[in-house]
């Protein structure tokens, strides 16, 4: 895909990367109780790939997408993001559970848009981003505003920074969440529904700011009901349903051209 | 009884029927009138027999009011109160963390403890520190398997006021602990987990994210407690800690002036309470309670103190009860 850097926008990963895959997953499997929610999943990106994930609810995306910054454990199966095994350290021979500081360090560099955009609400736009700036990057606390004007500004909403989560609509929250993500400075974007809790009206907004983030090349991984996003913007749909990946391929194939059964009268109902 | 819907602009004429204007007549609201009269009657009758009972030598409460030894109590009453507030409230936000925490021990202990102190009464826990002596004729601080330390006589440490603080304190962490869990559990798990996402720690998760939003729902229960220990520091009066009750049930021990005395101690628990709802309503206010909105109205008690917009008919309930656990 075209990742040149655009001005204004974020820069691409370094090309020596171009390529590498970020996450890799084979026969992940997760149950709640009796209810097996991922049956066994195989999925890959690449650096600079969007993936879209699209498929009926309660087909276990949004649970998968959560596995990949480990907010979910998984069963199963083996789960590779930037190289690391989620959750535990390969040492002599073992795997060992990861401690908590370890589960943090990995979470923050792993960007997480939510559906219901979960801003800290006593915390206004600027603070929401600055936070983890300064409580997780150790960034003084000037430093950290500063990076929180330049990611709302990017996104739109410089002229917002003072205003809590409540006096912002949906779609202006959600780009809020975006900027705090990109704040930290992502190997890999992860969006869970992250325009299911709009307004129609406010959904284009953050389908722009999340494209202007394709563009610039960054590693994303999109749970969607947006096909027309997936169409544009996706590298690769994959097409889930009862907890494992059916369909895989790029947008041309998979949405207009879907070889199995599932994924066309899955498609047949949201098209 | 109903409220009546309530207008803002009540019409003294409407256009009628063939388009002349036409006076309205107000409905008049007969039976709240005479429910009203009938009420301020037994207030005024209850009011008149205790003005004028002879049996109640007012000269003597105001004699009283400001004498050195009541004023005294009222700052011993106020340093048990906050203190123990204090303790109570540091106390029962670590217990609540406890109690929310995965490990089972921590877990286990706290609700131990919360049983415990809720289960027993206070007046039977301020007797209880107050003879800790029994128990532990001497406590000793000390670096364990060595004799560097430090060494009290327990009687010396345990004085009335220390016990009343350790009671109170100890006491109110067992309830506030079940507040501050409703608060920590109230705030969405979306938080949470947008901390962990941004790769925050357990603890600064709740440190910097959890904590501050239940502050919220925590609060206003705090001014509660508080106006509520301003009461309860009166049983302090069992272990002779100096407070006011105590101070003022010593006068009347020797003088026989007990009304006027309780009267005296009332009059002040109610001016304490007054000032403690003020400052309550400020926190609330501060807060940007809305939750609290939701279920009290504002009262009339506040409106006359402060200018204050938001303020509690629990509070004005709290004063009355002032009055009654002295009774």
């Amino acid at each position: 895909m075209n990742a040149q850097p655009t001005e204004g926008i974020r820069k691409a990963s370094p090309p020596a990367q171009r390529g590498k895959l970020h996450v890799q997953a084979s026969g992940v499997t997760k149950s709640f109780g009796n209810h097996q929610v991922l049956t066994g999943v195989d999925f890959t990106v690449a650096s600079g790939e969007v993936s879209c994930i699209v498929g009926p609810s309660g087909s276990g995306k949004s649970t998968f997408l959560r596995c990949l910054n480990a907010l979910e454990t998984y069963d199963d199966g083996t789960l590779l993001v930037e190289g690391r095994h989620v959750g535990y350290e390969f040492r002599e021979g073992r795997y060992y559970e990861w401690n908590t500081k370890q589960f943090a360090a990995f979470r923050s560099r792993i960007g997480m848009v939510f559906q219901r955009f979960n801003l800290f609400g006593h915390f206004s736009a600027e603070e929401n981003v600055a936070c983890a700036l300064m409580e997780v990057r150790g960034f003084p606390k000037a430093k950290a505003r500063a990076r929180a004007l330049e990611e709302l500004g990017r996104v739109g909403l410089a002229e917002h920074s003072h205003k809590r989560p409540h006096q912002l609509s949906g779609g202006q929250q959600q780009r809020v969440a975006i900027a705090r993500a990109l704040a930290m400075d992502p190997e890999i974007m992860l969006f869970d529904e992250p325009t299911s809790a709009l307004d129609p009206e406010l959904v284009d907004e953050v389908l722009e700011a999340m494209k202007a983030l394709a563009r610039a090349g960054m590693t994303m991984v999109v749970v969607t009901h947006e096909m027309g996003f997936a169409r544009e913007v996706a590298d690769t749909v994959h097409f889930f349903d009862e907890g494992a990946i059916v369909e895989s391929g790029p947008p041309a194939e998979v949405l207009a051209n879907p070889r199995k059964d599932r994924t066309r009268a899955f498609l047949a109902k949201v098209l | 009884m109903s409220p009546a819907p309530r207008r803002n602009h009540r019409p003294t004429q409407l256009s009628g029927p063939d388009g002349t204007t036409v006076p309205v007549v107000a409905l008049k609201h007969r039976e709240r009138w005479i429910l009203g009269a009938l009420a301020l009657a037994v207030f005024l009758w209850l009011a008149f027999t205790m003005a004028t009972n002879p049996n109640i030598r007012w000269g003597k409460v105001a004699e009283y009011l400001f004498f050195p030894k009541i004023i005294d109590g009222i700052w011993i009453t106020l340093m048990i109160s906050v203190l123990a507030t204090v303790l109570g409230l540091v106390l029962g936000v670590v217990l609540a963390v406890m109690k929310l925490s995965a490990n089972p021990v921590l877990n286990w202990l706290s609700t131990l403890y919360i049983w415990f102190f809720r289960g027993t009464p206070v007046l039977v826990q301020l007797i209880f520190w107050y003879n800790l002596a029994f128990l532990f004729p001497t406590l000793v601080i000390k670096i364990p398997f060595t004799n560097v330390g430090y060494l009290w006589n327990t009687n010396d440490v345990m004085t009335g006021f220390t016990a009343a603080l350790l009671g109170l304190g100890l006491n109110l962490a067992a309830y506030f602990a079940e507040t501050v869990r409703a608060g920590i559990q109230a705030v969405d798990t979306g938080q949470t987990e947008a901390a962990y996402a941004l790769g925050m720690t357990p603890g600064k998760r709740m440190r910097k994210i959890v904590l501050p939003q239940a502050l919220r729902i925590i609060i206003p229960p705090t001014g509660n407690e508080f106006i509520s220990m301003l009461k309860t520091t009166s049983l302090v009066y069992v272990v002779a800690g100096n407070d006011l009750m105590t101070n003022a049930s010593q006068i009347y021990k020797q003088n026989n002036l007990i009304m006027e005395l309780l009267i005296v101690a009332s009059l002040w628990y109610m001016v304490m309470t007054a000032i403690a709802t003020f400052f309550q309503s400020k926190l609330e206010a501060r807060y940007g309670a809305d939750a609290v909105r939701l279920v009290r109205k504002p009262g009339v008690l506040l409106k006359t103190v402060s200018a204050a917009k938001s303020a509690t008919p629990r509070a004005a309930d709290d004063v009355a009860a002032a009055g009654k656990d002295l009774s």
